[in-house]
């Protein structure tokens, strides 16, 4: 039981991870129609970015997550203007395109100057024991830190102006800029906020595993399929699904494979698609 | 009139100079050139299988790595420990990788759009893991010997067949392209619902153009297997699948030539930085790569070969206006 109990939270804190790529991208795939491929290596330079601040800079944890949210926002929206705006119109597959020059790119200069994998240190490293669960404590962090994260994404968009108008956005492109809002600086907020997102996932992750340049291939791959699951630009069906897909992939590797572990995200999105074309909730057509 | 006496004149000039390639010593055609030409050909004969589903039918696969891979390991299979004949294995390797499209066509061609491009996509990353691990299939790291049959042993023999089954392949897309299946297949492209309304099967046209372009990539991924000579379980990366795409979108989607001039223009591009020799280009060359994408698809949306035609069609109504312009005046 307590094994079970264990691995329970190993894939609440890998889904955690999860939703808060999917989120992002559930936005800017979902609401503003890019193939955003390089959002899981835009969470790749976030983990490096930690360990320049942190490692190389010294600067404490807490403050370097603040940094790196900052900086990668930043990053989030000089990628929307300079790749994806002049596409804006064009079909979906041209962004991917550009999406996977993007890749290319980044993950070539960061292999180019830095080509082995790097650590991060944990910055409350004791072991926590709880009801027969044991669990680094740095899992809790990413647990909790997702739910933070979430919830104030939920108030955003639900409770303020701004929020609201990407939702306006999503509904309906053209009533939005009618009615008087300026399409192009939701563009812009929607990168900001899920590449910050995607950013706080890589810096509470990188303590409990390496940093590599591929780091974000095979997580993009996961948060499309969580996506799609969910139903494309649903918020709740990203964060249900991201979950899932933790919970599951944890048990699959306890009690069925782990050289497979992969395999299960993906079989079960196929087989999900060929009984509802559409996803599991109901998102936008 | 001029238009149709030029265009079979390029083509005619175009074959020349590929069949004439590997005796172009003079200016510095030699054997890993010859080699490169003919990996590069054989990647063009992926993209136009690509370019038959995306680029005609306007559906995104994202599995034609993967697709390549299983005909690459039919093709090794068949011939290496089964013992087949050359010309028995081939056909049944194309066959085989149809066949799979058949079943992986079935449930992922119900979805439509972004849906069957990520379908597809997590499809070939099930393969890849599948090869990467089942070791009795793809011989794990040591990989799969491929023979080549004795009248393939020389390169330039290599070079020619596969030549050949660029053209035969070409010949058939242009058949399928002008025949009423490729009318149908770009009707369900321009719009899928109407295409319906107006009895047409779009399903099963779909499938269709998928297990077709199965084959030919299937087909592609032999040749490569032949001209390497061994296999590893990488070649079902989806890293290929990504590259393919590339190669028909740059080159141009829907236009016979596009795939073709993307694969082996990109392919020679990658290769020529891998040999300038600069330290830094060797390493940094895919960023160069990454930002020539970037830079062509948005100012290029309709890839080299569309944006060619798009501005000689411009060039040509420019010029005729104003002759005609003088004309009426």
């Amino acid at each position: 039981m307590s094994f079970f109990l264990n691995q329970l939270v190993i894939g609440v804190q890998i889904g955690s991870q999860y939703v808060m790529v999917a989120l992002g991208l559930t936005l800017i795939f979902g609401i503003l129609d890019i193939s955003h491929f390089a959002h899981g290596h835009l969470y790749m330079i976030g983990a490096y970015l930690l360990y320049i601040v942190m490692v190389l800079g010294g600067i404490n944890y807490w403050l370097a997550l603040i940094i790196c949210m900052a900086v990668l926002a930043v990053a989030g929206v000089v990628v929307e203007r300079t790749v994806y705006r002049p596409l804006r119109g064009t079909p979906q597959i041209n962004t991917f395109i550009a999406a996977i020059g993007l890749i290319l790119m980044l993950e070539t200069l960061v292999r180019g100057i830095q080509p082995k994998a790097l650590s991060v240190p944990k910055p409350i490293d004791t072991t926590l024991r709880f009801a027969g669960i044991t669990m680094e404590a740095q899992r809790l962090i990413v647990i909790v830190g997702a739910i933070v994260l979430i919830v104030l994404l939920q108030l955003f968009i639900k409770r303020t102006r701004l929020g609201t108008a990407i939702e306006a956005v999503a509904q309906d492109r053209e009533g939005a800029s009618l009615v008087g809002i300026n399409v192009n600086r939701i563009s812009a907020l929607t990168f900001a906020i899920a590449t910050s997102l995607a950013a706080a996932a890589a810096v509470l992750m990188a303590p409990l595993a390496f940093i590599s340049p591929e780091m974000g291939s095979m997580l993009i791959l996961k948060a499309f399929v969580i996506v799609v699951i969910g139903g494309l630009g649903s918020i709740k069906g990203a964060i249900v699904g991201g979950y899932l897909l933790g919970i599951l992939e944890a048990m699959a590797i306890a009690y069925i494979s782990s050289a497979y572990k992969d395999v299960f995200a993906f079989a079960v999105l196929i087989l999900i698609l060929a009984i509802r074309p559409t996803g599991l909730f109901r998102g936008r057509e | 009139m001029m238009k149709k006496f030029t265009k079979p004149g390029l083509y005619l000039l175009l074959l020349g100079l590929a069949v004439a390639f590997p005796w172009l010593k003079f200016i510095g055609v030699d054997k890993y050139q010859i080699r490169i030409m003919t990996l590069a050909m054989a990647w063009a004969i992926a993209a136009l299988s690509l370019n038959l589903i995306l680029g005609y039918t306007g559906q995104a696969s994202l599995a034609q790595g993967a697709f390549m891979g299983i005909g690459a390991y039919s093709f090794g299979i068949l011939a290496q420990r089964a013992g087949l004949n050359f010309w028995l294995a081939l056909p049944l390797a194309c066959l085989i990788t149809a066949f799979i499209g058949l079943l992986v066509g079935l449930p992922s061609l119900r979805t439509k759009g972004p849906y069957f491009a990520i379908v597809t996509l997590c499809f070939n990353v099930i393969v890849f893991k599948v090869f990467e691990n089942w070791t009795w299939l793809s011989g794990g790291i040591q990989g799969q010997v491929v023979p080549q049959p004795a009248f393939l042993v020389q390169r330039w023999a290599r070079y020619y067949f596969v030549l050949g089954c660029l053209v035969l392949v070409l010949v058939v897309m242009h058949f399928i392209v002008k025949s009423l299946l490729g009318v149908t297949l770009m009707s369900i492209r321009s719009n899928e619902n109407l295409a319906e309304a107006v009895g047409i099967n779009t399903f099963r046209n779909k499938l269709l153009s998928f297990v077709v372009s199965c084959f030919i990539v299937g087909l592609a991924g032999s040749l490569l297997a032949i001209e390497n000579g061994q296999l590893d379980f990488t070649i079902t990366s989806y890293l290929y699948s990504f590259y393919i795409l590339i190669y028909v979108l740059i080159g141009g989607a829907a236009t016979l030539a596009g795939p073709v001039v993307g694969a082996i223009g990109l392919y020679w591009l990658l290769d020529y930085m891998k040999k300038v020799g600069i330290k830094g280009v060797e390493e940094f060359r895919y960023l160069i790569f990454g930002l020539i994408l970037i830079l062509v698809v948005i100012y290029l949306p309709r890839g080299v070969v569309g944006g060619t035609k798009q501005f000689w069609e411009w060039a040509k109504t420019r010029f005729k206006k104003k002759k005609t312009g003088e004309v009426l005046e």
